[in-house]
């Protein structure tokens, strides 16, 4: 019994990580149909938040709020996160609605482009990329007006952007003099976020030991639930985002203003990526890395789910963390101990973590042939957009 | 008189050419700073020799290379300073040629047919990773070149054309297998991560827990990368509920998962559990957190706490070179080392050439950081093993010092390789690899 009660508690664990990374994934892509391939980036900005703000904790306020820094931080990481899906829907991702294919390559290099931007910012690098964008956007302002609407025109934008950058470019390698502003801010190592000692210990209930870490990160995956429950079933934003998912040419011609509910679509989704960034700080490191050791498993979770509906990525989530902790931690042996000796032999072979991973892998491609619209299919017809 | 609209564009214009102007020249004075430090002190030499310095100075494997390739150039501007290489009673200048193995292992052993067919450099110090070394060893065996690598590894390899100036398995982690039976219990739980290293050094430990009497309770890997550890976390509790010894070979940031939640679950120095990493230096130590590793122990060649006049100057020039935060490490000494060995190695044998140079080379010794080690005829060198427990403020206390242990490029716990050994001063075709 007391087994039973420790591979659901684990798997609870590994699951509401699943939930948490995944369901940020589930509102972009599920409802908006976004594959977001830098979902994981924005997790990773949201790690890093955390790490800002511990390090502003330690430095500049009392040492007895420092315990409290991480609930702090997850506020401020969703904001951050969300705003920089913002910009990333302003920028690139309005540009591409209905064509996958391309929102997948291009989302794809913002991934490498935000691992790059924490691996070198620094004080010159920052001033630089500042003066680039402002030049880039003023300098058209000051030009004659009748510059930008010539047949050269586009040349000429072109031309703009490159005088900026390298003018930003050369601010950078003059202030990069400095050895104080060329210190990385981040530099590619990994950060260390120090959890506060709440949440550094366990809790052994019975015969079951539960890292509160752990426990945190349920209490705050089961809130997110609850928040983007509520946020998308009984708010007017939400039931405007519903109304666009299901039929978009409808709700635009009775007066829902689409571009804002997919802007505002991603920043929560977005938002959510920073709270999970959050959250794996307590269990991993920080780094440009971190974002794509998560990524996968999200679309795994939200395809096994069912496309646009969160009861599924919350089962599939689940499911796949009691599966892998049962396959990983060999307790299918001590679940069943009678078991026949072929079957015993295979389950021992499973019983690393990398074999486990393959394992549910492939069950989950098996499952998929049965039911190729995941657990809970999307009810009904939607209309294409 | 009010300039006209066209003069105005005319002055944006000269404003726009003259801000491209200057960063396009800023932009190759950046450029040429390297070249510039290499032809400091110009003066006084008689002549060059080009060394390749091939290592990832992009990718995964930037953060860990970036520290090695650094020591090597410090080393050749040491050299430099105090004169260059003598040959022939001529001084010959040290310039490094650098490429960038990009954490990609075919790209290593591209750049280092680049390195010895257009670049014709006389050696090339390089690798990290068994892969990357693994990817180079076929071209330097075919044109019969000279690569020294930096690394301590799984060892299993003995080749003509790569000297090895990090710890075979006999230097690390077997000592610390032996010192762990001995001080803090026979059972063994071993945790790595899922390629080449991890797998080989268990298989060498697996067998000597056989030999020594110890008890193999478990083993698991996980992918690199993965930062999921709860199943091998209720691995360990069961398989080692009162404490015991947990050997770890996880590499990069698996590590930091692995530990955090290890300190969450209880499994701790203080609970019992006697835990060793092999790829955990000061380095990582600072990016995982020391409150994470207090009372942990690692096996090392050389320490940044080694109390010794020529470890405190190392220290203290790799700090002054490249900034007050960085600490040393054993990979980054082994990497300092090796520059000096091939430059003792070419005054000895008169000569820069490849050939002559490894003839010479068996036998050189240099005062390193670490202390005195020496080449031997299997192309590694002697090295001090130490074992040392993680402090509060993140360096190593040193618990236990073997002194200095020959190495052994053949295992000679492993079945396969048992009784074998590798001798290159004996004129034989197999020398590599023969029976005792």
């Amino acid at each position: 019994m007391d087994l039973l009660y420790e591979t659901l508690f684990n798997g609870l664990a590994i699951g509401s990580v699943l939930v948490l990374a995944a369901l940020g994934l589930a509102v972009v892509f599920g409802l908006m149909g976004v594959i977001n391939m830098a979902h994981g980036e924005l997790m990773m900005i949201g790690a890093y938040t955390t790490y800002v703000v511990q390090n502003i904790f330690k430095a500049s306020l009392p040492e007895g709020l420092f315990p409290i820094y991480i609930l702090v931080s997850i506020p401020i990481a969703f904001l951050v996160s969300g705003l920089a899906g913002l910009l990333l829907e302003k920028t690139v991702i309005r540009r591409l609605y209905g064509r996958p294919l391309e929102t997948l390559l291009a989302t794809w290099g913002v991934s490498l482009i935000l691992q790059q931007f924490v691996r070198s910012v620094s004080g010159a690098f920052a001033i630089g990329l500042v003066l680039a964008v402002v030049l880039g956007l003023v300098l058209p302002r000051l030009t004659p007006r009748a510059w930008w609407q010539q047949r050269w025109t586009p040349i000429l934008a072109v031309g703009n952007w490159i005088v900026s950058g390298l003018v930003g470019i050369a601010m950078a390698a003059v202030l990069g003099q400095q050895r104080a502003l060329d210190e990385p801010w981040f530099s590619a190592r990994n950060l260390d976020v120090t959890a506060p000692t709440w949440l550094r210990g366990s809790i052994d209930l019975g015969a079951v030991n539960m890292p509160t870490a752990r426990l945190f990160i349920i209490a705050l995956t089961i809130v997110s639930l609850v928040a983007v429950t509520w946020f998308l079933q009984k708010s007017v934003w939400g039931i405007r985002i519903r109304s666009v998912t299901q039929n978009r040419p409808m709700s635009d011609c009775l007066g829902i203003p689409t571009e804002k509910v997919d802007a505002l679509t991603f920043l929560v989704g977005s938002g959510l990526a920073g709270v999970a960034g959050v959250a794996v700080t307590l269990l991993g490191s920080v780094g440009p890395n971190l974002g794509g050791n998560y990524i996968v498993d999200c679309f795994m979770v939200v395809v096994l789910g069912g496309v646009g509906k969160l009861m599924g990525t919350v089962v599939a989530a689940l499911g796949i963390g009691v599966l892998s902790y049962l396959i990983g931690s060999g307790s299918l042996l001590l679940l069943w101990p009678a078991m026949p000796s072929g079957l015993n032999e295979l389950i021992t072979f499973f019983a690393t973590t990398s074999m486990a991973k393959v394992l549910v892998f492939a069950i989950i491609v098996v499952f998929l042939q049965f039911r190729p619209a995941g657990i809970f299919p999307p009810k009904g017809r939607l209309v294409e957009a | 008189m009010k300039p006209t609209s066209t003069q105005k564009t005319a002055f944006r214009l000269l404003g726009g050419a003259t801000a491209l102007a200057t960063s396009l020249t800023l932009v190759a004075c950046g450029g040429g700073g390297g070249d510039k430090m290499a032809s400091d002190g110009g003066g006084g030499f008689d002549g060059e020799v080009k060394v390749g310095i091939l290592h990832s100075r992009s990718g995964t494997m930037a953060i860990s290379e970036n520290t090695v390739a650094e020591a090597e150039l410090m080393a050749i501007e040491e050299i430099n300073k105090a004169g260059g290489v003598k040959i022939d009673g001529k001084k010959l200048k040290i310039v490094p040629v650098e490429e960038d193995g990009a954490s990609d292992w075919p790209t290593f052993a591209e750049k280092a047919k680049k390195l010895i067919d257009q670049d014709k450099v006389d050696v090339v110090f390089g690798g990290w990773t068994s892969a990357s070394r693994k990817a180079m060893l076929p071209v330097f065996e075919a044109k019969d070149h000279f690569l020294f690598y930096p690394i301590q590894y799984e060892g299993q390899e003995c080749s003509k054309n790569i000297f090895y100036s990090g710890a075979t398995p006999n230097q690390q982690a077997e000592p610390a297998v032996s010192w762990l039976l001995k001080n803090k219990g026979k059972d063994f739980f071993l945790v790595g991560s899922d390629y080449v290293y991890p797998r080989t050094a268990n298989t060498i430990m697996k067998e000597q827990l056989k030999a020594e009497g110890g008890n193999l309770v478990g083993e698991d890997y996980l992918p690199l990368g993965n930062t999921e550890v709860a199943p091998i976390i209720a691995k360990i509790k069961q398989a080692l509920p009162k404490g015991g010894v947990i050997v770890n070979t996880l590499n990069g940031d698996s590590n930091v998962a692995f530990f955090k939640q290890m300190k969450a679950a209880g499994i701790t120095p203080a609970n019992g559990y006697a835990i060793m990493s092999f790829s955990i230096a000061e380095e990582e130590v600072a990016a995982i957190g020391p409150e994470y590793l207090e009372g942990t122990y690692a096996a090392w060649n050389f320490f940044q706490s080694l109390d010794t006049p020529a470890s405190k100057k190392f220290t203290a020039d790799f700090k002054a070179k490249y900034g007050d935060k960085r600490v040393t490490n054993d990979p980054a000494e082994s990497a300092y080392n090796m520059v000096y060995l091939w430059a003792k190695g070419a005054e000895k044998a008169n000569s820069v050439d490849n050939k002559k140079v490894r003839e010479a080379l068996i036998g050189v010794t240099f005062d390193a950081p670490q202390g005195p080690i020496e080449v031997q005829p299997n192309h590694h060198t002697t090295e001090l093993v130490m074992i040392g427990e993680v402090q509060k403020d993140g360096m190593f206390k040193i618990i236990e010092n073997q002194g200095i242990v020959k190495p052994l490029a053949w295992n000679q716990f492993v079945p396969e390789t048992k009784g074998y050994t590798c001798d290159w001063t004996q004129k034989r075709p197999d020398a590599g690899k023969f029976k005792m």
